[in-house]
């Protein structure tokens, strides 16, 4: 049998394999000339508005190795707390901010780093503002489905105490998996993809 | 980025997504799984603007070669080595209506099975005209096409002689960051599909079909290129008419 011409079921998940970057970041592997730059390399220009911040981090295996083959995508508001989506009816985000990102974990100290701007609050379905948050997708060989998780910030405590999301953390101590520390303008999160120290992924 | 219709942009749920469809984590027979796989129970949450919302990919971004790996990354007057194939198809969502707008990136082998990427040590030939990324955005009919050439099988390193068999990598963007998608496209009569052990992480066989692209004769170009066609439904989206309205909206 082959697929079916009118089957309704999500298409299955397949993993990236190792060579995704061929796909997805082409020129980060040397295949030049196809594409003028990989897409989701710059999320913001010199006219972007909002408080200039970078987000790293690596991701580590059940053995704490790090996985140096993985890509990992970051998806946010802008910093009035809009996204540049279609489906944002609340207002008109920044037209000079993409929200979108892309990038491989390094192949030498298995970081991906986004330079971004701190994004605003955004409603969870009740109202309540959730805590300003970033949505991360990761997928790697080894991975049959992307993962899909949050990145909060270490200094908003306040506002990460009322998370909507995070108050729904029974295990009070993971909820630290998806915070990421601040060090100057640098928020930094490992991910940990399976352990003592998993990162809380999600069904969204 | 910009939408490319004037249809007012839908703003529901996305439906929950069918776990039991696609593979678990953990697939000890895929022996990278292992320790890539969380053990932990996945966090419920039913998709807030954070994930019903996502990025949109102008028409205006893609090149005129992006869709034809023959001739993407060959020199002037050359082209790739191997079966020259078309792969179409519709990007559908779980209710069957059409994703329009939506971005679409492969990536594959050569025709003799070997990528270009400096972790790939396979023997088989590079191809000098052959570099295996295009891309696509969809239609408002959800239809894209592309002309490449037919990959290669090849040997991996999993099990003591564990061979993939021919297929195409695609990366998915739909409407909302929750439709994210990264699959593979297999090709109709291959029997080494099912001696994989990445196709046999998903547990339905049923599934494992709706991955391979069907042969289409209607669509082959007489003495040019045979063509294959491959849908892909992404999750479908809830009417907004029955739901709490979000703040401001």
């Amino acid at each position: 049998m082959v697929q079916e011409l009118h089957r309704l079921k999500e298409t299955p998940s397949q993993t990236a394999g190792p060579y995704v970057h061929i796909g997805l970041t082409p020129n980060y592997c040397d295949i030049r000339g196809v594409y003028d730059g990989d897409l989701g390399t710059a999320m913001v220009n010199d006219q972007t508005l909002g408080e200039r911040i970078t987000v790293r981090g690596r991701i580590l295996d059940g053995a704490d190795t790090l996985v140096r083959d993985a890509i990992a995508e970051i998806w946010q508001a802008d910093s009035a707390g809009l996204y540049n989506s279609p489906s944002e009816m609340r207002g008109t985000a920044d037209p000079n901010f993409t929200g979108w990102g892309r990038c491989p974990t390094n192949a030498e100290d298995g970081y991906f780093q986004f330079e971004t701007i701190k994004p605003g609050k955004v409603p969870f379905k009740d109202g309540r503002l959730m805590a300003p948050h970033i949505t991360l997708w990761i997928v790697a060989r080894g991975i049959n489905i992307g993962l899909h998780t949050r990145i909060y910030f270490s200094d908003e405590a306040e506002a990460n105490a009322i998370d909507p999301l995070l108050l729904r953390i029974e295990h009070r101590q993971r909820v630290e998996t998806m915070v990421a520390q601040k060090d100057g303008s640098t928020y930094t999160l490992d991910i940990h993809l399976q352990g003592p120290k998993e990162t809380v992924f999600l069904d969204i | 980025m910009s939408a490319n219709s004037n249809q007012r942009p839908e703003t529901g749920g996305f439906f929950a997504r069918d776990r039991a469809w696609h593979a678990p984590a953990l697939t000890p027979e895929y022996k990278t799984s292992i320790l890539r796989s969380p053990q932990r129970a996945l966090l419920s949450l039913d998709g807030t603007i954070s994930e019903i919302t996502g990025p949109v990919f102008g028409h205006s971004m893609i090149g005129e070669l992006d869709n034809d790996l023959i001739h993407n990354y060959a020199r002037p007057g050359e082209s790739a080595i191997g079966e020259r194939i078309i792969v179409h198809g519709r990007v559908l969502d779980e209710r069957g209506q059409p994703v329009r707008g939506a971005l679409l990136e492969f990536w594959q082998a050569n025709a003799g099975g070997r990528y270009r990427h400096k972790k790939e040590t396979y023997l088989a030939a590079i191809d000098p005209n052959f570099g295996g990324c295009g891309r696509a955005i969809t239609d408002d009919d959800g239809r894209y096409a592309f002309r490449t050439v037919k990959p290669g099988p090849y040997p991996w390193p999993n099990g003591v002689n564990d061979w993939r068999p021919a297929h195409i990598h695609f990366s998915v963007f739909g409407h909302g960051f929750a439709q994210r998608l990264i699959t593979q496209m297999y090709f109709e009569g291959d029997p080494m599909i099912w001696k994989c052990p990445i196709v046999n992480t998903i547990p339905d066989r049923r599934a494992i079909e709706q991955l391979i692209a069907p042969l289409d004769w209607g669509q082959t170009i007489p003495m040019d290129a045979r063509a294959y066609k491959f849908d892909i439904v992404l999750r479908g989206r809830r009417s907004t008419l029955f739901e709490n309205r979000l703040e401001g909206n």
